[in-house]
């Protein structure tokens, strides 16, 4: 028997494994995927807990519901790829051996990269929304929650989901005006990059957004540490931010396997071809998902048009074929604005997010960098989409490539 | 894109001032272009732009992270060497292209 081995079971690696299991042949192949947890987290909704949109019970359920019959499933956790070799060690010692490798290990949350930042307000008035744990812990907060200075501080790029945190700081607007404490609220959104997004036509459409709202921007300020006495966040620069409570997107890195197996760049995202998603160093291990260092977003959107390129270059590479699909760094992002209303993005490694309509030209019926509300109802779909057809691996009505069609140039 | 005299030779560069070839680059026109920033370029400085060029070259992504891990100076001093935004200034002046940070 051959053997294809899928490293992570979380949205990128559960997705390969349903659409690979349907191709190969079950007499010649045998899959196998490996994760240290049994229950799956849909990320995407630990930004709505914090305000009792989603309970906990709305994002969990179980990894097995996801996995196809016949595919092997070991739960522990991952020490170090051998890419010499051909194998993978577990902890406690146990070898796979491989013909083929998909890592699909994601992006973590490293708060533990800032100094103070895990310190003695960390869960008490610093929060992340970025972990089940974080937003559950907010959501306790915000109830007794009467008013001062809200802090959103992005530590370091890149972060998954780009957008969370504008989501955040926009849903949180709608949750104390409903409170009817707004006025007692002061909203800051602070980041590294120049405004309130990279792209420039995002960036302007966000910021504006963000004025409308009485957010303000802090931009270029780069997270040195947290001062827990003081309760600033202080930058490289010296400029320093008071908060009454602190939201955070801390670094975001690969798992520590990637390090100890020599295969990622200094914030352990494992080095891949960006167009091909084959692994710079071995060719017969691909990369799927926030694991890869591609320059485009970590999303799950991201991850499903990627691993229709993926699984294509796979078969490929398995028949002896060279790699002809070519991935562009599709991302297709709804952006929750609170209200009811939603905000969409779409773009990829060469054109930024454009004003438009999607997916039909000039029909929608999402409004590319509008705030409307259909795009929210996309973004409540996306949840059910996310765990009927994303998570199965099947068809979705939308293409991998990017397509300039419904986009204005401006 | 436009063209402009640095250190008496014309060069061109991106609205935002970055070389767009970085052959055209001199130690000459670092320091002229860091000098309308009003910052002296020193040794250290030349160290990191040379660091930057050199990663650029090999095919690298750059963020400050990185840089700050190079050995030649940590973050904080980037920040006292480069004030206001230590990779987009120290990139324009290595005569290398404007830092795409990814979203
Ligand atoms: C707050 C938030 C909001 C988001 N909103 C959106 C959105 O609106 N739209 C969108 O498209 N995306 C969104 N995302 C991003 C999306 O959730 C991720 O991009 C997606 O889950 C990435 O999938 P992945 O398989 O690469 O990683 P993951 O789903 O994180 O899976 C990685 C898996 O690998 C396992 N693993 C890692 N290391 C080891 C090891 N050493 N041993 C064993 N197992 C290991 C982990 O346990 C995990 O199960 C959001 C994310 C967050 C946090």
């Amino acid at each position: 028997m051959k053997k294809l081995l899928i490293l992570g079971a979380g949205t990128a690696g559960t997705m390969m494994a349903n659409k690979l299991h349907k191709a190969l042949d079950k007499e010649e192949w045998e899959i196998t995927i490996v994760d240290q947890f049994k229950t799956h987290y849909y990320q995407p909704g630990f930004l709505f807990i914090p305000f009792n949109i989603y309970t906990k019970q709305d994002v969990i359920k179980p990894k097995s519901n996801f996995f196809p019959a016949g595919i092997k499933v070991i739960y522990n956790s991952i020490h170090k790829i051998v890419g010499d070799e051909n194998k993978v060690l577990l902890q406690g010692g146990q070898v796979l051996q491989y013909d083929y490798l998909i890592i699909a290990t994601g992006a973590q949350t490293r708060p533990d990269e800032t100094p103070g930042l895990k310190d003695k307000l960390w869960y008490k008035s610093i929060f992340d929304f970025y972990t089940i744990e974080g937003a559950v812990a907010l959501q306790d907060y915000f109830k007794h929650f009467e008013g001062g200075k809200l802090v959103m501080c992005i530590a370091e790029l890149p972060y998954k989901c780009p957008v969370a945190p504008i989501e955040f700081v926009c849903l949180a607007e709608a949750f104390f005006t409903k409170k009817g404490i707004r006025d007692k609220v002061d909203i800051t959104y602070v980041t590294p990059m120049s405004g309130a997004f990279t792209k420039p036509v995002a960036s302007k459409m966000l910021g504006d957004l963000l004025a409308e709202k009485n957010i303000k921007v802090v931009a270029d300020f780069y997270l040195e540490r947290v001062d827990n006495d003081k309760k600033t966040i202080v930058a490289y620069d010296e400029r320093e931010i008071e908060f009454d409570v602190l939201t955070v997107v801390p670094t975001n890195m690969g798992d520590e396997m990637i390090l100890r197996s020599g295969l990622g760049d200094d914030l352990n995202f494992v080095h891949t071809n960006k167009h091909t998603l084959q692994s710079e160093k071995y060719k017969n291990i691909f990369v799927l998902g926030d694991a890869a260092n591609l320059p485009t977003s970590k999303a799950g959107s991201v991850a499903h048009f990627a691993s229709e390129i993926l699984f294509e270059n796979l078969m490929s590479a398995i028949e002896g074929r060279p790699l002809m699909a070519k991935f562009d760094g599709h991302a297709n992002c709804y952006i929750e604005t609170g209200y009811g209303k939603g905000a969409l993005i779409d773009f990829n490694y060469a054109t930024e997010p454009l004003p438009g309509t999607f997916p039909l030209p000039g029909i929608g019926p999402f409004g590319l960098l509008k705030n409307t509300k259909i795009n929210h109802y996309g973004k409540i779909l996306f949840r059910w989409i996310y765990w009927h057809i994303l998570l199965k691996g099947k068809e979705m009505p939308i293409e991998a490539d990017m397509t300039m069609a419904g986009k204005k140039r401006i | 894109m436009a063209e402009k005299t640095i250190a008496g030779k014309s060069i061109a560069v991106t609205d935002e001032g970055y070389l767009t070839n970085t052959s055209q680059w001199s130690k000459e026109i670092a320091m002229e272009m860091a000098k309308e920033d009003g910052i002296d370029l020193g040794p250290k400085h030349f160290e990191i732009l040379e660091y930057l060029r050199k990663e650029v070259a090999a095919g690298e992504s750059l963020s400050i992270r990185k840089v700050g891990k190079s050995g030649i100076a940590d973050v904080k001093e980037l920040y006292q060497l480069f004030p206001g935004g230590p990779l987009k200034l120290s990139s324009k002046y290595a005569g290398i292209p404007k830092p795409t940070s990814c979203v």
